[in-house]
């Protein structure tokens, strides 16, 4: 006997809560929970009184999985809201990485004309190392890291997405 | 204002919620608590012999009297105690509310004594849960706890206290909760829905209700409704295990219960449907059997509270968010309203009466030995004759699924049974419970010999209150479901399942101050079941029955509803693995 999966979908899911203690772990928990799966997730409170905060979710699965995520997500007692933004539209969804890279010659010199390429800033420096900040959608995040694997690639770190709806809305 | 310790401000939000009756256990963390409750004028509380005990007993009590069961257990292991009845309240979407003792607020992630993470370790077996670390807090949570656990699709809550906040004081104030930022479930159908439901029911040729403890749950007047709706459409009415009893078993429209131990016409009709009409239930897998076979030729309406179950597993035509007893209520008068006469039903009727002559539910007759199924039927006639009110639960395994079927349900919140989990040891403490809710009622648990065990320790709870509820244990010495699987897909390899070194039930009861009676034969089986409901206190009977039969009909897992097995000569060979891989 073999076990088989079906094809899945990339979903960028927006979810308003209360922030209250342990609601990180009732929704984290809720996908382990249920087998879905987490491609990232970002946490932060957005409001002036510290009552409400927006997670991003990146998630995969097929459409009915997805809409099952959704309508979970939104009967927990603290969700608001949840957005799916794959699904509303245009959206604008950027991550965060610093990205360190060591090397010395024509090495250090093409990490150097590459990050320019993308934009990413400079935020360290010895005479043997970089850390590059760059802020983009995933796959150009990837692409950099990828090309700084050949240039002496030492560490990364992202933040994972954050997202929202294009227009005025 | 003057101010209140939290342990006081505790129980007089319980008695504001108009709580009568609270199941529990004391301990270290709630001893101001208890302190509270000392010799309190308005609030019972009956002391369990184990934490489960008391969860399963606010289940029933809940499930029977239509509100919410109340549990207050102590800290560490008195809260681990209560998990397997607040998943089961979960799974059965019972209103619970639990409240837990907590080691005092500097001391918890310490490792304290009898500390463990309840907010933590209920995450996922809660409707929502709490850990409250002030005092000023608690009276607003407490009331939100019981707003959560009763209203939209009810389920248990857990709050979980501190001792020092049990100490520390504060000015208590009823809440206003008229307006929660996050929580407001959808009671009520959208109208074009509700015409749209109706049009399609009566353009419908194979229409056929499929009705769950969603009905139960939404109150008496969904029930009054259900057979309302199912009298102005015609069209048969059959139901899961958890809403036995919304509709009425005496009923010509009445099917049985469906899916694997459901009846063949049911099953059949849920296959040859031209339309299925799913109220309160969610299309678990004891219902569809094999998906893909599942209902292949109908559209499907699906009425729940619950978004989340609306194309879960069944993709639906029809999703309507709603309480059942709201929906039924637009329906009807929608149908009504919009003059609707009943479809020519005749053909799909006549076809029904080819399955019906089945006779699925029929079994083979001992003289020498009771049969089970036997036994149901005559506790069922003895207790209608009895003239009372008769509230019945049970354990879970074979007992269970025959009492299902051979027990004619006619009104709602009188069959108590554990069908989401399907818990061990839920049957025996649920009729402690019903029988404090429902004081004038006959509440008998139907157990088998092993489940009975799992919570055997309450047989102290039951001498304590003077509740006369009554246990009538089918007893084949086996863990009977258990042994027909092995049976059936280990050719007969009975791993385990051999209940050994049986206690002697009845001198156990008598131990206990119950009365004990054992039937040993056919000949002895009415005079022991008039003898139990004639006794006035408690009593025990263990009814010696064919310690080998099967339960049938039944469709194997993973099979297709038309594929059931109504007799023990069509079972030949092994099942793949497939089909052994599926529970």
């Amino acid at each position: 006997m073999h076990i088989t999966e079906e094809t899945s979908e990339r979903h960028v899911l927006s979810i308003t809560v209360t922030n209250e203690a342990g609601i990180l772990a009732k929704i984290a928990g809720l996908f382990t929970a249920r087998g879905y799966n987490i491609e990232s997730l970002t946490v932060a409170d957005i409001s002036d009184d510290h009552q409400v905060s927006r997670i991003t979710i990146v998630t995969n699965g097929p459409p009915r999985v997805i809409d099952q995520i959704i309508a979970q997500l939104d009967r927990l007692v603290p969700v608001h809201k949840v957005a799916d933004l794959t699904e509303n539209g245009p959206f604008v969804e950027r991550e965060l990485a610093l990205v360190k890279v060591a090397g010395t010659g024509e090495a250090r010199i093409e990490a150097l004309r590459i990050a320019d390429i993308f934009r990413a800033k400079v935020v360290d420096t010895t005479t043997e190392s970089f850390i590059f900040e760059l802020t983009g959608p995933t796959d150009k995040i990837n692409t950099f890291v990828s090309l700084m694997r050949e240039l002496g690639l030492v560490e990364v770190g992202r933040t994972g997405i954050v997202g929202m709806v294009r227009g005025k809305d | 204002m003057a101010e209140m310790s939290g342990a006081r401000i505790l129980v007089r939000s319980l008695v504001d919620l108009g709580v009568e009756v609270v199941f529990g256990y004391p301990g270290g963390a709630v001893l101001p608590i208890y302190d509270e409750l000392y010799n309190h004028p308005t609030i019972k509380h009956v002391l369990v012999r184990h934490e489960q005990g008391a969860t399963h007993m606010a289940e029933g009590y809940a499930r029977s009297t239509g509100k919410p069961g109340v549990v207050l257990v102590t800290s560490g292991p008195g809260a681990t105690n209560a998990i397997t009845g607040i998943t089961d309240a979960l799974m059965d979407s019972i209103p619970m509310v639990v409240i837990t003792g907590q080691v005092a607020t500097h001391l918890i992630g310490s490792d304290a004594f009898q500390e463990a993470d309840t907010v933590g370790l209920t995450r996922h077996c809660t409707k929502h849960n709490y850990l409250v670390k002030s005092p000023d807090r608690l009276a607003h949570v407490i009331h939100e706890a019981f707003h959560i656990a009763t209203s939209g699709r009810p389920g248990p809550v857990v709050i979980d206290i501190p001792k020092n906040v049990q100490v520390a004081t504060a000015p208590y104030e009823r809440p206003d909760l008229s307006n929660h930022v996050s929580y407001r479930p959808q009671v009520k159908a959208e109208k074009a829905q509700i015409a749209q439901a109706v049009a399609m029911i009566a353009a419908a040729e194979r229409p056929i209700f499929y009705t769950g403890g969603g009905i139960i749950n939404a109150g008496p007047e969904a029930s009054a409704l259900l057979r309302e709706l199912a009298e102005l459409t015609g069209a048969p009415v059959t139901s899961t295990l958890m809403g036995l009893g919304a509709f009425p078993a005496a009923s010509p429209q009445w099917m049985g219960m469906l899916g694997m131990h459901g009846t063949y016409e049911a099953n059949m009709a849920m296959n040859k449907a031209d339309l299925i009409v799913n109220i309160g239930a969610r299309f678990d897998d004891r219902v569809t059997g094999r998906l893909d076979a599942f209902a292949p030729h109908s559209k499907k309406i699906h009425i729940d509270i619950d978004r989340s179950s609306i194309n879960k597993i069944v993709m639906t035509d029809l999703g309507i968010v709603a309480d059942a007893a709201s929906a039924l209520r637009d329906l009807v008068a929608e149908w009504k309203a919009s003059g609707r006469k009943a479809a020519d039903l005749e053909e799909w009727w006549a076809r029904i009466a080819g399955w019906r002559a089945r006779k699925s539910l029929s079994y083979p007759e001992s003289g020498t030995e009771i049969m089970p199924q036997r036994a149901i039927a005559d506790l069922y006639q003895a207790t209608r004759r009895s003239g009372k009110d008769c509230i019945i639960t049970t354990e879970v395994g074979q007992h269970q699924m025959w009492a299902a079927q051979h027990y004619g349900f006619d009104a709602p919140n009188k069959w108590l049974t554990s069908g989401g989990l399907g818990t061990m040891g839920y049957g025996f403490p649920a009729a402690i419970g019903a029988q404090m809710g429902n004081p004038d009622s006959l509440v008998i648990c139907i157990a088998g010999d092993a489940s009975i065990q799992m919570n055997i320790q309450e047989l102290g709870t039951a001498t304590q209150y003077r509740l006369p509820v009554k246990v009538f244990i089918l007893n084949n010495e086996y863990m009977g479901m258990v042994r027909q699987w092995q049976e059936l897909t280990y050719e007969s390899r009975y791993s385990e399942s051999y209940s050994d070194s049986l206690p002697d039930f009845v001198k156990l009861a008598e131990a206990y101050g119950w009365i004990g009676i054992r039937i040993e034969g056919p000949q002895e089986l009415e005079a022991g079941i008039r003898q139990m409901i004639e006794t006035p206190g408690p009593v025990m009977v263990d009814c010696r029955v064919a310690k080998l039969t099967n339960c049938f009909p039944m469709i194997p897992s993973g099979a297709a509803h038309t594929d059931m097995i109504l007799d023990p000569s069509q079972i030949e060979g092994t099942l793949a693995d497939e089909a052994k891989a599926l529970v």
